[in-house]
């Protein structure tokens, strides 16, 4: 044996069942980054060979043509050329075509072909070919094409042994490199349809199945009516699965905290181990859950195939605000928490598009925002009837919601006229086939984005919570002092500082004291003011608090909180993730600094409008 | 007559894609993805909101496209076999 080790790069169009080939072959033996300087995943695998030998495989981003339209479709033709820096020249290629659909996906293989390095064929979903009665002549294929072509089928155990039996032999001799000019690319369409004369037949384009379910996902009336009841019940599973566990580790952790100190004098070390580092990582893992449901939702779409069609059903909603059918599901997840949505951009292909989505999402009115808003309206809206059938609190809490939405569609908006880069930028999406999700390809994908949420953002979040935590404790209140603690620390000095800002919106200092650890994670504001307004009890039912709230501040100050609540910076987690997943501290600053720009504004004229009128 | 123009349902072949303007990515995108001299394409959908985007059939693979990415597509109406 020559070598003891193979780099393998495997390459194809999308949807052309690349991956689930790659999770079959290496399992969870992967290794998924970034590469360098850009958000575009750089997933890495290997095993073992019969032989042996090891093999690594790159899964390289699916690609309908080396003409690059976009960064992940520009790094897979630089890492085929060999040109890509810090990528070794894969020693073989080996290209996959989904065998339902060769006419689309031959052509890519003829471009790979004429790179002029070793390349290997892959028929893909032969299983789901042979179902719908195509017929391939492979040897024929092979003859005519100049390389070997092995079957697979991605989702079998069994269905990928040609494949290793293939690469783990010689490697194929390459065919010469040929020029890429625009002549000899429209020439590839006449030899696709030569090849396919020559060697397939297929009874009929489509599959009856995708014909049939496309009738009613795609229909003008039903077709949304599917799309709210399939969103609702996401966000059910959200509420009734996510939720639960979330507070359960929150309390676990503030359990374990007090626990683990048990034994430790009351002092800053107990207070920085409790309330820092175990109120940290209970405030990190608690995302966990709810990021974890969402992603199961948001794989199970892609995977089986109805993500595509959501797009297309709200493609010109979307696109009337500066953003794409593509942007709907990464907003709808940001209801639930902005983490998992800003991550979920990830499917938007367009950097432009992704950028924009990833700049409004943090406007969806989020799950953490709730007990705020609770506490609020409980404390001040009246539980009075509207027009004899609505509750006023609750068309206080619809407005709140519906001021995120129209917020984001206002800042879409504004974001299209703003930017530089007025070109059309194409939607030209593809609907590929519906297929059964594999419990394989969800489990790991599942695994991929829990890691990195764990891994990357992690230092971040807890770095900043124990920031929060010495803020509001330090220095700490004098011998004999009366008031609560927070008002004689950082945190109080700098409430009291940001007081005058925040005075126009009629925010007293205990609110802007408030502001700061709601900074770390939004439903901490209900404590803090329960702290500052030194409340006994137990302030998560918010009853004594809301009392105290009622006596100490006025109906348009409490509507201008809720309105600041609604648009505010606020969360580092989510500026965190926005720098994690965009790779520019300056996009967080552009975050940061327009939705403070829009909550004080939004925030200044409710309470000067609320003034004059009461 | 333009692809963004054709009744859904209708058969039509591809005539050839224009560039909306100089070096057109989208256009060179669309030959690409198979829209080419002779090639059978359908709209089998048509979006809900605006009549916009559209679904459109050519070989074994659908694609959306709004309508303006369709209007560089020309087509010539075929008569039902």
């Amino acid at each position: 044996m020559s070598a003891s080790t193979l780099r393998i790069a495997l390459v194809g169009n999308p949807n052309c069942g690349k991956t689930a080939l790659f999770n079959q072959l290496t399992g969870g033996r992967q290794k998924v980054a970034n590469y360098a300087g850009v958000t575009v995943e750089r997933k890495e695998g290997r095993f073992s060979a019969p032989s042996g030998r090891v093999l690594y495989v790159l899964d390289l981003p699916g690609t309908y043509s080396f003409d690059a339209n976009s960064p992940d479709e520009q790094i897979t033709r630089d890492v085929c050329e060999g040109v890509y820096p810090g990528e070794a020249a894969p020693d073989l290629i080996v290209c996959v075509a989904d065998a339902t659909n060769l006419r689309l996906h031959l052509r890519f293989v003829l471009e790979v072909k004429r790179l002029g390095r070793p390349v290997v064929l892959a028929l893909n979903m032969m299983d789901a070919a042979r179902r719908r009665g195509v017929v391939i002549d492979v040897p024929e294929l092979q003859r005519r094409l100049g390389l070997p072509v092995v079957e697979t089928v991605a989702v079998r155990r069994d269905g990928v042994k040609a494949l290793i039996a293939q690469v783990d032999g010689e490697i194929p001799q390459a065919a010469p490199a040929q020029p890429d000019d625009a002549d000899s690319r429209a020439d590839l369409h006449a030899q696709v349809r030569a090849l396919l004369a020559a060697t397939v037949s297929m009874p009929r384009a489509t599959a009856e199945l995708d014909d049939a379910l496309d009738r009613w996902a795609l229909h003008p009336v039903f077709g949304l009516a599917i799309l709210s009841v399939v969103m609702f019940l996401v966000f059910q599973a959200v509420y009734a699965a996510g939720k639960p566990v979330t507070d359960l580790i929150g309390d676990g952790f503030s359990w374990l905290g007090a626990h683990a100190t048990a034994w430790m004098p009351a002092g800053p070390l107990q207070s920085l181990i409790v309330d820092g580092i175990f109120g940290g990582l209970g405030t990190v893992l608690g995302f966990l859950p709810v990021i974890l449901v969402l992603f199961f939702f948001i794989l199970v779409l892609e995977e089986s195939g109805y993500l595509p069609r959501a797009a297309f059903l709200l493609d010109r909603l979307m696109v009337s605000v500066g953003l794409t059918g593509r942007s709907f599901i990464p907003l709808l997840s940001s209801f639930a928490c902005a983490i998992p949505g800003i991550m979920g951009t990830r499917s938007i292909t367009d950097p432009r598009d992704r950028l924009a989505t990833i700049l409004v999402a943090p406007l969806m009115t989020c799950s953490a925002r709730l007990p705020v808003y609770a506490l609020l309206i409980g404390a001040f809206i009246p539980t009075r009837r509207v027009f004899g059938v609505f509750n006023m609190q609750g068309l206080v809490l619809f407005a709140l919601y519906a001021a995120g939405v129209l917020g984001a569609m206002g800042v879409g908006w504004v974001m299209k006229k703003l930017r530089r880069d007025r070109s059309e930028h194409a939607l030209l999406m593809e609907l590929p086939s519906y297929r059964l999700p594999k419990v394989r390809d969800v489990a790991i994908g599942l695994w991929e984005r829990g890691m990195i949420f764990l891994k990357r953002l992690t230092g971040v979040i807890l770095g900043l919570t124990v920031l929060m935590w010495f803020l509001s404790t330090f220095p700490a209140a004098p011998v004999g002092a009366t008031g609560p603690a927070i008002d004689y620390s950082f945190a109080g000095y700098i409430g009291r500082g940001l007081q005058y800002i925040f005075a126009p919106l009629g925010f007293n200092w205990q609110i802007s004291v408030s502001l700061i650890p709601a900074f770390a994670a939004r439903e901490t504001a209900v404590a803090a003011l329960a702290t500052v307004y030194a409340v006994g009890g137990d302030a998560a039912n918010g009853a004594g608090l809301g009392q105290a709230l009622a006596a100490n501040f006025s109906l348009a100050s409490a509507l201008s909180l809720l309105v600041w609540f609604a648009f505010a910076p606020q969360c580092m987690s989510t500026l965190a993730v926005i720098r994690r997943e965009t790779n520019s501290w300056r996009n967080v600053a552009i975050s940061f600094g327009y939705m403070f720009v829009v909550a004080f504004i939004a925030s200044l004229l409710t309470y000067q409008i609320t003034s004059l009128l009461t | 007559m333009r692809l963004s123009d054709l009744p859904k349902g209708s058969p039509a072949v591809v005539d050839r894609v224009d560039d909306a303007h100089a070096s057109d990515p989208i256009a060179q995108r669309l030959r690409d993805l198979g829209f080419v001299e002779g090639e059978p394409v359908r709209v089998v959908a048509i979006g809900p909101l605006g009549a916009d985007p559209l679904l459109i059939q050519i070989g074994s693979t659908r694609f959306a496209l709004r309508r303006s990415e369709a209007a560089r597509v020309m087509v010539s109406a075929q008569v039902a076999a």
